[in-house]
Formats: structure tokens, C-alpha cells, sequence
């Protein structure tokens, strides 16, 4: 990992890899979206609004991982002080947010019609919340780091981002753990609940989002690069 | 009720808000990235 210590080395991997991980992510996204939405049958119970599935399980995918993906910065950053741990910290945060926010609405969505309710005070939906005001406190201790000059993010954003991840098991396990509205584990180790003429396109829009995700991080990361670049070199010039 | 009304609802929400960060960042990294070049070229 210290091989990709060098933010130039960095650059060099990440400028090609940022292109192709978006423009791959986004056709396996519009393919698998539009198997979803067009192809696949009609569940017999739930009708139409199963196709919801296709986006809202990458979406809370990508809301764990992205919180996980903070933890695995922090640590880096305050253990081994990786120099492009605390940048990718801050890169993940605002996206990570966003498919955060992008779960907890399209459940609801998908909640009206099959539950009769937008919104249940269960564990899942609950702990699912937690983590998107985990991510807006993140984000707000982040940019208060950027804001005095650091260029990710503070060691205190960093010990926020590994004692955040807790939340992490608590979602995973909360649907075997209290009585739910929310149906149990879907897809585990084991095999998946879910019949494969359904569930064929989830893999598509998984792999899909995940991708456009790491293209949007490595974007994220890129501008923060640049900007430190921009910030070292204007304190060079006025220092003559 | 209208299923449909409540899939193209979540899915246009997700295709807008998944536009909306990719454009945003898109631009931040083209705009920063500028300016770096622009800094370096001056100095």
C-alpha cells in the first residue's frame, strides 16, 4: 500500500482507471436497469415495485461500503499515516451520503405500496438513518478540517470515521436481530431467496454502481489532490 | 394504486441524484486540476 503513498504515483494509476471505472460502471448500470425494469418478470406477491430492488440494494451496498471504506482510511491515516488515506477519506464521505440517502428514500418508496407505510421505526431503517447522520457529521468535521488548512481530513474526523463503523454489523445483523418489517437476509453465503429470473440483473447493477462509485471517488480524490497542489504552491509564492 | 408511478418515482430520484455527484465531481476535478496547471505554468 505505501507503493501508492506517492500522490504522483497515484495520479499516474488513478487519471486512466478514473475514465474507465465510469463509463463502465454507468453502461452495466443502464443495462442492468433496463433488464430490471423491462425484461424480468413481475413478482407474484409484490407485483411491479420488486423492480425497485435492482437500485435499492446497490444503493445501501454502497452506503456500508463507503462507511467501511472511511474505517480502512482512518486506520490507514492514523496508524501507518498514509498520506492519500486521509484524501480518500474525505472523497468517499459526500457520495457515500448520497447512496445513503438514495436507499433510505427508495425503501420508503417501495415501502408505500407493499407495507402500507413510508416509514418504520425498525431496526434496519433505523440504523440505516444512523448512518446517514454519521455521514453529515463526517462530512461537517472534514470540511472544517479542509477549511484550517489540512488537506483531508483531521485525526478527529479520523477517529469519528473508525468509531462510526460499528453501525456497520448492527445494520448487517439488525434484521435477525429484532422482529422487522423489513424481510430477513436476502443473499448470504449460503445462496439467495430470491429466484434467479429475478435476481440476474441485481448482479449487473451491483457491479454497475460500484464501479460509477469508484470512477466518482477517484474524481473526488483527484480535485482534492489538485487543490492541495494549488494551496502548497500559492504559500511557496507568498513566502517568496 | 399505480406500481409503476411508484418504480419510475425511485428510479428517476436515483438516475437524478447519481447524475447530479457525477457531474458535480466531474467538474471539481476538471476545474481544480485546471487551476494546478495554471499555478504550476505561472510559477
Amino acid at each position: 500500500m505505501h507503493r501508492f503513498a506517492n500522490p504522483a504515483r497515484f495520479l499516474q494509476i488513478a487519471r486512466p482507471l478514473t475514465g474507465w471505472l465510469f463509463w463502465s460502471g454507468l453502461l452495466l448500470l443502464l443495462i442492468g436497469s433496463g433488464c430490471g425494469l423491462f425484461l424480468t418478470p413481475a413478482d407474484y406477491l409484490q407485483g411491479d415495485t420488486v423492480r425497485i430492488l435492482y437500485i435499492h440494494v446497490p444503493a445501501a451496498w454502497l452506503g456500508m461500503a463507503g462507511w467501511s471504506g472511511i474505517a480502512i482510511a482512518a486506520l490507514m491515516q492514523l496508524v501507518w499515516r498514509h498520506p492519500l488515506a486521509a484524501v480518500a477519506g474525505r472523497a468517499i464521505a459526500v457520495p457515500g451520503a448520497l447512496f445513503t440517502a438514495i436507499c433510505l428514500l427508495t425503501g420508503s418508496i417501495w415501502g408505500r405500496p407493499t407495507w402500507g407505510t413510508w416509514w418504520e421505526w425498525d431496526g434496519r431503517m433505523t440504523s440505516m438513518l444512523v448512518l446517514f447522520f454519521l455521514y453529515l457529521g463526517y462530512i461537517a468535521l472534514a470540511h472544517a478540517s479542509a477549511r484550517q488548512g489540512s488537506g483531508g481530513v483531521s485525526p478527529v474526523a479520523a477517529i469519528f470515521g473508525l468509531v462510526g463503523a460499528v453501525n456497520i454489523p448492527i445494520i448487517n445483523r439488525s434484521v435477525v436481530w429484532w422482529n422487522s418489517l423489513h424481510q430477513g437476509p436476502s443473499i448470504t453465503l449460503r445462496g439467495s431467496s430470491i429466484d434467479t429470473t429475478l435476481l440476474w440483473p441485481l448482479g449487473l447493477t451491483l457491479l454497475g454502481f460500484t464501479l460509477l462509485f469508484g470512477g466518482i471517488v477517484l474524481m473526488r480524490m483527484r480535485a482534492i489532490l489538485a487543490h492541495n497542489k494549488i494551496e502548497a504552491r500559492m504559500q511557496r509564492l507568498a513566502r517568496g | 394504486m399505480n406500481q409503476w408511478a411508484f418504480v419510475v418515482g425511485a428510479y428517476a430520484l436515483t438516475f437524478f441524484a447519481t447524475g447530479l455527484i457525477s457531474a458535480l465531481s466531474w467538474r471539481a476535478m476538471r476545474v481544480s486540476e485546471g487551476r494546478a496547471r495554471q499555478v504550476a505554468d505561472r510559477s
